[in-house]
């Protein structure tokens, strides 16, 4: 295939020119998926996506409906019921499948207000380095050094139960260590040469923050993003199996928190306990995977240069 | 564990010249005076959470109990809610400081004494779980950071990033199931399924008793091990690589030491430096680990203390774990930082 066409064939002489902005990326996402962690991460992340998307599909509502469900009670995987059923008559598959919307709404919801809130901060406090910068930068230790699970859980308690109160919850207590990342990245950026002739050429400082910083230190973002969604759904799961989540939806922190609450431990019900967690490992390895092989193959080509 | 602080090796900045000594206590000063500011930061944070933000803390208060406007009037006088905004902070600042939390009015005691009699299993637990975690996490990081690429480090990475994707409360309702409940695949319910000692035993200093409590902790120290350890793995790991490269060993081995003395006497005494503060920095990310453990395993520490104040909700008490909690991350980051300079005589110099 095109494989021994796209290596290059040692380190290459730096262009001058700004080359396609396409072309980088597509070698970049052929680095990553011919690394097999990468590959796996990214096969991970798109089945379940697939899998959240397509749940309507084959899922009816009764099916997930503590009333209507029609299969025995807290019963071990049998014919029809590959996982077992829950103390409700529902099959733990389906309501596994079902969790994964939830769990991969919130992570990524609370993902995207983290980078808001965390590239926003890093990027201010790297561009302006006067008092304001040092300011937001100890603001930002501040906040590091409060635990994060008991500021989420008094977050939520005062918020009232429910999936907003968790985001927030969650991008509140993680946005610090995007913060730091980007600013340290921005002071990079800045210390270079074409900002100082954009800035000769008259750019005002929202031009040379959106225009000139913001797309270097885009692929950071990006790397952390995908670190953080793991780290998000795995709080997300902990708020909810605490019991601060929407008490109404279904999702793999909820199930976990049903099972525990309803004695699946003292009766035995593994095939309860087991599958929810499973997923969530699966997911946050693939999103860790997927991270450290877009980290390995920025650095890679940041070295190539 | 999701929700860890990452981990800062602390930067001593700052061009102080004179001697060492006057050195130490400009640097002491200058730590304990930003321990300071970040307690009083905390304090501003959990009044803005607690005291701000719900609507009116009264009718939470009071939630689910007949209570007639009178008494409204009169509690919320008895909290100084008619007051102004920067009085009642100060008055929350000078209460905090004198030890007075406030009281709980589902436990019909103030928050101050619940924490007190909570904190002792909770010290146990973490602190049994840390002491293990630091020395198998040190033991398998030396190995694996020796020997990069070996089977034992490639071994250690993938168990390591497994338990990391893994929520500890899961792992705990797993360990719990298996070797608590009897009732999976025929294994005997070996270990107690929760809670510290056995139902009408009697405590104090007793063998007996001592040793039913162990037996208790074993799951959940087990559980919190199996999430921390990894961290200490791989923060001694990345050290010692680091310290490899070094041409003080190649002196060590060209005097004809053993690789294994080589790496014992002259690479990991050197390596241990930035851990030691690392792993202090950690145990604020191990709190959080610690609230979760103790909720599944209803272990009478204060992780399950806010959880059941979670439950009612009981602001007050919730209000109170909250400080202790970032308090006690407070007082271990100014030991990292501490610890940090007695031990690295470079770091002084500078």
């Amino acid at each position: 295939m095109s494989a021994t066409q796209e290596r290059p064939a040692g380190p290459t002489p730096v262009e001058e020119k700004a080359p396609s902005r396409l072309v980088p990326v597509g070698r970049f996402v052929l680095t990553l998926l011919r690394m097999p962690s990468g590959l796996f991460g990214v096969v991970v992340m798109l089945g379940f996506v697939v899998m959240a998307l397509t749940a309507p599909l084959y899922i009816h509502p009764d099916d997930l409906s503590v009333t209507q469900a029609t299969g025995p009670l807290l019963a071990p995987p049998q014919h029809g019921y590959p996982l077992g059923t829950d103390p409700a008559g529902r099959s733990v598959l389906l309501l596994v499948i079902w969790g994964s919307r939830t769990s991969l709404a919130i992570g990524v919801m609370a993902t995207l207000l983290t980078m808001v809130l965390g590239a926003t901060i890093g990027l201010v406090a790297g561009h302006y380095q006067g008092r304001t910068g040092r300011l937001l930068m100890h603001v930002t230790d501040w906040f590091i050094a409060l635990p994060g699970l008991p500021l989420a859980i008094a977050l939520a308690a005062v918020l009232g139960q429910g999936a907003a109160s968790i985001t927030i919850a969650i991008a509140v207590t993680s946005w610090t260590g995007t913060a730091r990342l980007v600013r340290a990245q921005t002071l990079a950026v800045g210390a270079r040469p074409f900002i100082e002739r954009a800035r000769a050429l008259g750019a005002t400082d929202t031009q040379l923050i959106t225009r000139q910083v913001l797309p270097n230190v885009m692929p950071l973002i990006l790397v952390s993003s995908t670190l953080t969604v793991a780290s998000a759904i795995l709080a997300e799961a902990t708020l909810t199996f605490l019991g601060l989540g929407d008490p109404t939806s279904v999702s793999w922190g909820s199930l976990l928190n049903n099972a525990f609450m309803q004695g699946a431990v003292t009766a035995g019900a593994w095939w309860y306990l087991i599958p929810p967690g499973i997923a969530i490992l699966i997911i946050v390895l693939g999103f860790t995977l997927v991270g450290r092989a877009v980290e390995h193959a920025l650095n890679a080509r940041v070295q190539s240069r | 564990m999701s929700l860890v602080v990452q981990p800062e090796v602390p930067t001593v900045s700052g061009p102080e010249e004179g001697p060492e000594r006057s050195d130490f206590w400009v640097y002491l000063a200058r730590k304990v005076g930003a321990a300071i500011v970040s307690f009083i930061m905390l304090l501003v944070v959990g009044f803005i959470i607690f005291s701000l933000m719900p609507s009116d803390p009264v009718s939470a208060l009071t939630r689910g109990r007949p209570t007639s406007d009178a008494q409204m009037n009169h509690l919320r006088s008895e909290l100084g809610l008619d007051k102004p905004l920067w009085e009642r902070f100060l008055t929350f600042v000078g209460h905090t400081l004198s030890g007075n939390l406030g009281y709980s009015y589902e436990y019909h005691q103030p928050v101050s004494t619940l924490i007190a009699d909570r904190l002792w299993p909770t010290l146990l637990l973490m602190g049994s779980s840390t002491l293990i975690s630091i020395w198998l996490g040190m033991w398998l990081g030396i190995r694996a950071g020796w020997h990069p690429g070996s089977a034992l480090d490639r071994s250690a990475s993938a168990v390591s990033l497994a338990l990391w994707s893994v929520p500890t409360f899961w792992l705990g309702l797993i360990l719990l199931v298996v070797f608590g409940s009897g009732t999976v695949a025929g294994i005997p319910a070996i270990f107690p399924a929760g809670g510290m000692q056995t139902h009408g035993t009697a405590g104090g200093l007793a063998l007996s008793h001592i040793t039913d409590v162990a037996w208790h902790l074993v799951l959940p120290c087990l559980t919190l091990v199996a999430v921390i350890f990894a961290q200490y793995v791989t923060i001694m790991r990345s050290s010692i690589i680091d310290e490899r490269g070094n041409p003080y060993l190649l002196t060590a081995r060209a005097k004809g030491l053993r690789d294994e003395v080589v790496r014992r006497r002259h690479a990991v005494p050197n390596a241990l430096l930035p851990s030691v503060t690392v792993i202090f920095l950690q145990i604020g990310g191990m709190i959080g680990g610690a609230i979760t453990v103790e909720v599944v395993y209803s272990w009478p520490g204060l992780g399950y203390l806010t959880f059941t104040a979670l439950r009612i909700p009981d602001l007050q008490l919730l209000e109170g774990t909250f400080i202790v909690f970032s308090a006690a991350v407070i007082v271990c980051n100014l030991i990292a930082d501490l610890l940090y300079r007695a031990l690295d005589p470079r770091v002084r110099r500078q």
